[in-house]
């Protein structure tokens, strides 16, 4: 039976295979850049629409991590985004106006991407919000943690996702370009997230934050998955199957422990609900591009949150990783 | 006297030579060893900025594979030289390209001339180590190992049972009796030339080809035989984690390595440019000769192994998920669920929030909301008291709510009403100590005026479900909760006692033990009766005997504490 179900993940992960090569039609290059990778390089990867006010900050924060070069999809933006990125040295822009949604939100890009140019490279996927905190990440590059995961032959990184959230009204973040977005939005929930092992896939799905108990309450089964493998030591026969929740091969997806222990594990930051939350929200329920027809932001109109914020009294303010660990949410591992 | 290095390098071979250069600049001749496999093109280089050191030598090369023997033949080839070269050197230390020296040669050299004649080697009989890689160690003699751990690890694996489910077994040299230790030592130059020059060293050679990892093994084996004086331990502060790699060291264990005070720290990561920059400074000159100390050090690795080993009870995580009722804590701390309590008392809860240091809720599964303490509408860690987020995944909810407050006690009320899927949770977990007065729940029935037909039926149901709840506790093989018991008839009889015996841990002032006001059970026993008379059977709140204005405890109850 398990030989079967190898079987059919196998097959499972030809086809987005597949499915990404054939996607890579509806790329266009823009700025290439990928003459200057080389072979030890850490890559990153996202796909980004109208993220002016983000990219600043998000450009500095990783190369100050030790990314080496960046490869964006561009999906139709509207604003300085393309021109902001053409100025960069270490950025290779892609660009499409084909469906997100048909594209399963970027995914299949990614993949093609990846395939082409992250062979054999560690690699990062993540959206132009999400922050990548990991043991240790004040006083150790990236480049030492992915050493380390190569000598103790850990393929792949969990890094969950944690909304960040400022203190008031949504509509009073005021953010500009190249801030520290957690100065800001410096809250997040500490201790209200369920997990449930998927057998499919072998990962653990995580749901619950802010968003859980403030849009979902009807139906909390639709929550948000927070679960995310972000860094990989990627291979060209990998994939991502859904954003990056899950991942092909299956083991990639086991990076936890059963028996007890603890495995390493990192966070992804998100600076979702900053100044351009409300414009975002009203195009997404137009374009009706995102996953599940944009469920959360119709929840979220019909809720008070607009006005109230999503803080509370138990809500925890950011400080740095440490925070996370002693609070359990991120792991050292065995990593001293 | 002098101290003469042997070095092992094989990778990052920049940090490598600078640490060569250091010891050579030192005064420490420094013999190399680079590892065959490292491209001719980048050994010339290293060569070549070595130049102008003339205490440095490179030994004949050799491809060191892990787990081999080639390391042992490269290490003799390597100390060979050095004792031949260099005649007055007298010690001989033994270091990889990855270690970087903490402390000056000087206070080195000092700290052995105040040890003479004294080899530092780690030299621990193969029978009593205790290490956690697994299995092997007096079999890394006995048993025969011709497939590569790395390459072929399941061969490696299948040869090594095979071994042992029919006793094949080689017979040691005589003499020898097998010992244990970190590679890296500190030998004097009588020692070595004793091992080096034994008569059998072609016989214990040719045994030692063939033993699991030699690198630990053949000096410190060997020296038991030749040394005058031993101290077992290494003065380089070098430790594996538990996957069998060594534990790396970064910028940010800078003060760490310092306070350490050993000698020789492994592994470092070749781009802690601070650690190297600090620890290779010429300008550092105080000289010392305290004793290594590496105690804090030693507590990070062993807070390693125990994170990877047993991890933090209780916490369920993106990178920690046992089962749910895991036996090492399905929960963080212990924490007290009450069943009946607060029907029977007026305002229970704050009576016990005031009297006990016990964080109390009111009913956590009451299925129109979590009742928080105080009524708030989240709790620690933003847990929600909205019910369809509890119920979506109720183990977790608890789970979250014991971890969020570790080190203050929690306390909830659960009633027969609530939500009862967590009582399976509650029964297995043994940081539960579950209080239960049964049948409490019929008072407030007793005290309502719902119409009569309807109460039975109500009766009957919440009867049931504890009657349930009851058995599931007392079914020793699955419960491993502390629990209580007593029937409403029982515990009204001594209620001080039966209070003080539950909440004995807990309690801020014992004299005195003022209870809150107990609900009035006059007519209780008729209405038992009268429930009675419509076809029910009340039975797990004891025997209440009918009788005007009083209560009276006819019959000694069933149930009884445990």
């Amino acid at each position: 039976m398990r030989t079967l179900k190898n079987y059919r993940l196998r097959l499972e992960r030809k086809r987005w295979r597949a499915r990404a090569f054939r996607k890579r039609r509806e790329l266009s290059v823009a700025i290439n850049r990928t003459g200057q990778i080389q072979s030890t390089d850490i890559l990153l990867f996202s796909t980004i629409r109208n993220e002016c006010l983000r990219l600043p900050y998000f450009l500095s924060y990783y190369r100050n991590l030790g990314v080496d070069h960046f490869f964006f999809v561009d999906n139709g933006s509207r604003d300085d985004t393309v021109e902001y990125l053409s100025g960069q040295p270490d950025v290779t822009l892609f660009q499409t106006d084909a469906s997100y949604k048909l594209a399963r939100f970027g995914v299949d890009w990614l993949n093609w991407l990846q395939m082409r140019y992250a062979h054999g490279h560690w690699s990062i996927v993540v959206d132009a919000d999400e922050f990548l905190i990991y043991p240790f990440c004040d006083t150790r590059p990236l480049r030492a943690l992915t050493d380390w995961l190569d000598a103790s032959s850990i393929p792949s990184l969990s890094a969950m996702l944690l909304d960040m959230y400022a203190k008031g009204p949504l509509a009073d973040v005021d953010y500009q370009p190249g801030q520290n977005p957690f100065e800001i939005t410096e809250w997040f929930d500490s201790g209200n997230y369920t997990i449930e092992p998927n057998y499919k896939f072998g990962n653990l799905w995580i749901q619950g934050g802010p968003r859980a108990r403030s849009f979902f309450l009807e139906d909390t089964y639709a929550a948000p998955a927070l679960n995310k493998t972000p860094l990989v030591k990627w291979d060209r026969g990998y994939c991502y199957v859904s954003s990056t929740h899950s991942l092909l091969p299956r083991r990639l997806n086991h990076t936890y422990e059963t028996g007890g222990g603890e495995r390493i594990s990192g966070c992804l930051l998100h600076a979702k609900f900053l100044n351009d939350f409300a414009s975002k929200r009203e195009e997404e329920l137009q374009r009706r591009q995102h996953y599940g027809e944009g469920r959360e932001y119709e929840a979220y109109e019909e809720s008070t949150v607009d006005a109230d914020g999503f803080w509370s009294p138990y809500s925890s303010r950011y400080t740095g990783w440490r925070d996370l660990e002693t609070l359990g949410l991120i792991s050292r591992g065995t990593w001293i | 006297m002098t101290v003469g290095f042997v070095m092992l390098a094989h990778a990052s071979l920049d940090r490598a030579g600078q640490v060569a250069r250091h010891l050579s600049e030192s005064g420490a001749p420094v013999v190399v060893h680079i590892d065959r496999r490292v491209s001719d093109a980048d050994f010339r280089r290293f060569k070549s900025k070595m130049q102008d050191y003339p205490d440095a030598r490179f030994s004949e090369r050799v491809t060191c594979e892990w787990g081999t023997w080639s390391i042992v033949e490269a290490t003799q080839k390597a100390a060979q030289l050095l004792l031949d070269e260099f005649e007055h050197v007298d010690r001989v230390f033994l270091i990889s390209g990855t270690c970087l020296p903490l402390r000056s040669i000087a206070e080195l050299q000092a700290y052995l001339e105040a040890h003479p004649g004294t080899d530092f080697i780690e030299s621990v009989t193969a029978d009593e180590v205790d290490w956690p890689l697994g299995g092997l160690h007096y079999e890394r003699f006995t048993l025969r190992f011709p497939f590569s751990w790395r390459k072929s690890r399941k061969l490696f694996d299948r040869y090594v049972q095979f071994q042992r489910r029919f006793g094949v077994q080689r017979t040691l040299p005589k003499n020898i009796s097998p010992h244990l230790g970190s590679q890296w030592w500190c030998l004097t130059r009588e020692t070595l030339t004793a091992i080096f020059n034994a008569q059998d060293r072609e016989d214990i050679d040719r045994f030692f080809r063939r033993v699991w990892i030699p690198d630990e093994s053949y000096f410190q084996t060997l020296v038991r035989q030749h040394a005058t004086r031993i101290e077992s331990r290494s003065l380089t502060q070098s430790k594996f984690d538990i996957q069998g790699k060594p534990h790396v060291f970064y910028d940010d264990h800078l003060a760490l390595l310092e306070d350490s005070q050993c000698f020789f720290a492994r592994k470092i990561w070749p781009r802690a440019e601070k650690l190297y920059r600090r620890f290779l400074d010429p300008a550092k000159s105080a000289v010392s000769t305290a004793e290594p100390n590496p105690l804090d050090i030693e507590r990070l690795f062993s807070r390693s192994t125990e994170r990877s080993m047993r991890g933090r009870a209780g916490l369920h995580m993106q990178s920690r998920f046992p089962p749910y009722g895991w036996s090492n804590g399905a929960t963080a701390a212990p924490y007290m669920v009450l069943q009946g309590f607060s029907h029977l008392f007026e305002d229970f809860e704050n009576w016990l929030d005031g009297a006990t240091d016990l964080r109390a809720h009111g009913r956590l599964f009451a299925s129109d909301r979590a009742h928080f303490a105080g009524g708030e509408k989240t709790f620690s860690g933003c847990l929600s008291d909205d019910s369809r987020l509890r119920d979506y995944n109720h183990q977790a909810f608890l789970t979250n709510l014991i971890w969020n407050t570790k080190g203050l006690s929690q306390c909830f009320q659960f009633d027969p009403a609530d939500n009862q899927n967590i009582s399976w949770f509650l029964a297995a977990d043994q940081n539960a100590h579950i209080g239960i007065i049964s049948g409490a729940w019929a008072i407030p029935l007793f005290r309502s005026d719902v119409p009569f037909p309807e109460m039975r039926k109500q009766a009957a149901h919440l009867q049931r479900t504890e009657d349930n709840f009851l058995r599931l506790l007392s079914d020793g093989s699955y419960t491993k909760a502390r629990v209580k018991v007593w029937s409403l008839a029982e515990f009204i009889e001594d209620p001080n006692t039966n209070i003080e015996a539950m909440f004995a841990d807990h309690l801020i002032q014992t004299e005195h033990l003022k209870l809150p006001e107990m609900a009035d059970l006059i007519g209780f026993g008729s209405f038992l009766q009268k429930l009675r008379n419509e076809g029910m059977s009340p039975h797990v709140m004891g025997d209440f005997r009918v009788a005007d204005g009083e209560v009276i405890v006819a019959v000694p109850p069933k149930k009884s504490g445990s």
